[in-house]
């Protein structure tokens, strides 16, 4: 008896701080659907989805979007790859090298990146590698890369190296056998890795507002901003619908990664330390 | 045997070359343009002199860094320390109790929040606060007159507006570090009467020290950095009222094209930020000695 009540008291108190979670996006749905949208959030009188299709444009959302993706797929891509490469030797290998480097990386981790963004604006404007698309990937691919060698040596510490020994026994190289046996045993893991890095980068405002600046070069996160109209008015109803259609690719594959392995795995990934 | 040696270590090159030119460089050359009259334009953009301690001497004596520090101390105070890790322990704990669909429900709400691209939170944070917003809609309903929430009270919105954005991750560190506590010892307890509170506090806070401590600094570094957030809401205003670090660095070098002076208040940011790294990585290494 006692055991039913506090768990009616814990659903209730849950349930409010759940509404008070949701209460600010529920502006951003209805506003979608609303063609007099404005900031107040209330149920759209004549709901249409004319905001949407004002907006699927292939100025106004192919472009940005695709843009959105090259750099977060190129952004992920190229942390995998140097972060797998780095843990190798750092998991299979012992050397006075690996404890420096891996407490050294650590602390890269912890690098407020907003911090760095006036200076590497000053370094990018010397280089000559302001609105580069590819500069701009190595850039975000390496503020996420300490974080990332930390979780793929973990991953990596987790596969066996008898199953490595045998196929050295038989003549295959490091390469190989990383390539072979190795990646696909971690599979889980980088691909936890891979995605966490592309939300990241997806979500990524701050980076390309400073880097890029051709509009044929911005992402979603910066294109955002036509709908600050030139002429002064706001869209609301358009800035509503294009959020969602932005925000939709990562809510599916954050969906996809937290049902497939749990919340819990890419943590302790991250946090085992 | 040596060069074996060396060319074992040789994938970790790619690794190392990015972090240095991408995240040493500009450390290194932070600390150096604070030191210069480096500009955005202009004939100081081209070839800046050095200063010597010039843009450090004015941070001490400008009124706009003293706020600053005190206002990022009070953000990351209020919306990371209390907020994000209180509300994220809390919204844990009841979910031990509670129905599954329940607390399935209200951790879809909390992590959507922190999932969103952060342009996107942003604009909901700001219409939420908004005069006609949301937020006053509700007061409204209570019979409560509104407030001009980002005028009047900037630092206390984009003090919500952060906890809002960020509390799932200190939600499911907890509920991660929570699922690792033993139910025997928490029902050994129940037995000899404790009472609720004090069987969290003497029982299952202690048993989650760790992940209390490695929360705080990861959101407290999380939280020293946040920018879009307050950019997109208030702009640092009204008139410096939620100026915090990141955007007084940002402001100073783009908006008035100071590098300088910019990469001072970024460096010092960043030594900032070094310090909490470095308790973190001694706090971990600790645990595992």
């Amino acid at each position: 008896m006692k055991r039913s009540r506090a768990r009616v008291g814990a659903d209730v108190a849950l349930l409010v701080i759940g509404l008070c979670f949701a209460a600010p996006l529920l502006w951003l749905v209805l506003a979608a659907v609303d063609p007099q949208a404005g900031y107040q959030t209330k149920v759209p009188p004549a709901p249409s989805l004319i905001n949407f299709s004002a907006v699927m444009t292939p100025e106004l959302l192919g472009r940005p979007l695709l843009n959105s993706f090259v750099l977060s797929a190129g952004t992920a891509l190229v942390n995998v790859l140097a972060a797998v490469l780095a843990a190798y030797p750092l998991s299979r290998y012992r050397s006075r090298f690996n404890k420096p480097f891996m407490y050294t990386v650590l602390l890269g981790t912890s690098l407020p990146v907003t911090a760095i963004m006036v200076p590497v604006y000053g370094l990018f404007v010397q280089l000559q590698l302001l609105d580069s698309m590819a500069a701009t990937i190595f850039f975000m691919a390496t503020t996420t890369l300490p974080m990332a060698i930390w979780m793929a040596k973990n991953f990596m510490d987790t596969v066996p190296l008898e199953l490595e020994e045998a196929a050295w026994m038989d003549g295959a190289s490091n390469l190989v056998t990383l390539r072979t046996i190795v990646l696909p045993l971690m599979g889980q893991g980088l691909g936890v890795v891979f995605i966490f890095v592309f939300i990241q980068a997806w979500g990524n405002f701050f980076v390309p507002f400073i880097l890029l600046l051709s509009t044929g070069k911005q992402p979603a996160a910066v294109s955002i901003f036509s709908f600050f109209g030139q002429h002064g008015a706001i869209a609301y109803g358009q800035l509503a619908a294009f959020s969602i259609l932005y925000s939709v690719p990562v809510l599916v594959l954050y969906a996809v990664v937290s049902r497939g392995m749990g919340n819990s795995f890419a943590m302790s990934g991250a946090m085992k330390g | 045997m040596k060069i074996r040696r060396l060319s074992r270590l040789l994938p970790v090159a790619p690794a190392i070359l990015l972090l240095l030119v991408f995240l040493l460089a500009p450390v290194a050359w932070s600390f150096y343009a604070s030191f210069t009259d480096a500009a955005l334009t202009g004939k100081a953009a081209r070839e800046p002199q050095w200063v010597g301690a010039e843009n450090y001497v004015r941070m001490v004596t400008d009124d706009a860094f003293p706020t600053a520090v005190w206002l990022t101390v009070v953000f990351v105070a209020a919306s990371a320390v209390l907020g994000q890790n209180l509300l994220g322990l809390l919204i844990a704990l009841l979910m031990t109790r509670s129905r599954k669909s329940v607390s399935d429900w209200v951790g879809t709400a909390v992590v959507a929040a922190w999932v969103l691209p952060e342009i996107v939170a942003a604009f909901a944070a700001y219409a939420y606060f908004n005069r006609d917003g949301t937020l006053n809609q509700l007061l409204a309903v209570l019979g409560t007159h509104g407030l001009d929430w980002l005028y009047s009270f900037p630092l206390v919105a984009i003090i919500l507006a952060n906890t809002w954005r960020g509390t799932a991750f200190s939600m499911l560190v907890y509920r991660a570090a929570l699922a690792n506590v033993p139910r025997d010892v928490s029902e050994a307890a129940l037995m000899d009467g404790a009472r609720g509170w004090q069987r969290l506090a003497f029982i299952t806070l202690p048993l989650i020290r760790n992940s209390i401590a490695t929360n705080l600094m990861l959101i407290t570094l999380q939280t020293l950095a946040v920018f879009t957030l307050i950019w997109v809401m208030t702009a640092g205003g009204p008139a410096n009222a939620s100026t915090t670090l990141p955007v007084l660095a940002y402001q100073e070098a783009f908006k008035f094209g100071d590098i300088g002076y910019g990469t001072a208040v970024a460096s010092v940011l960043i030594l900032l930020g070094m310090v909490f790294g470095a308790v973190y990585v001694w706090l971990l290494r600790e645990r595992r000695a």
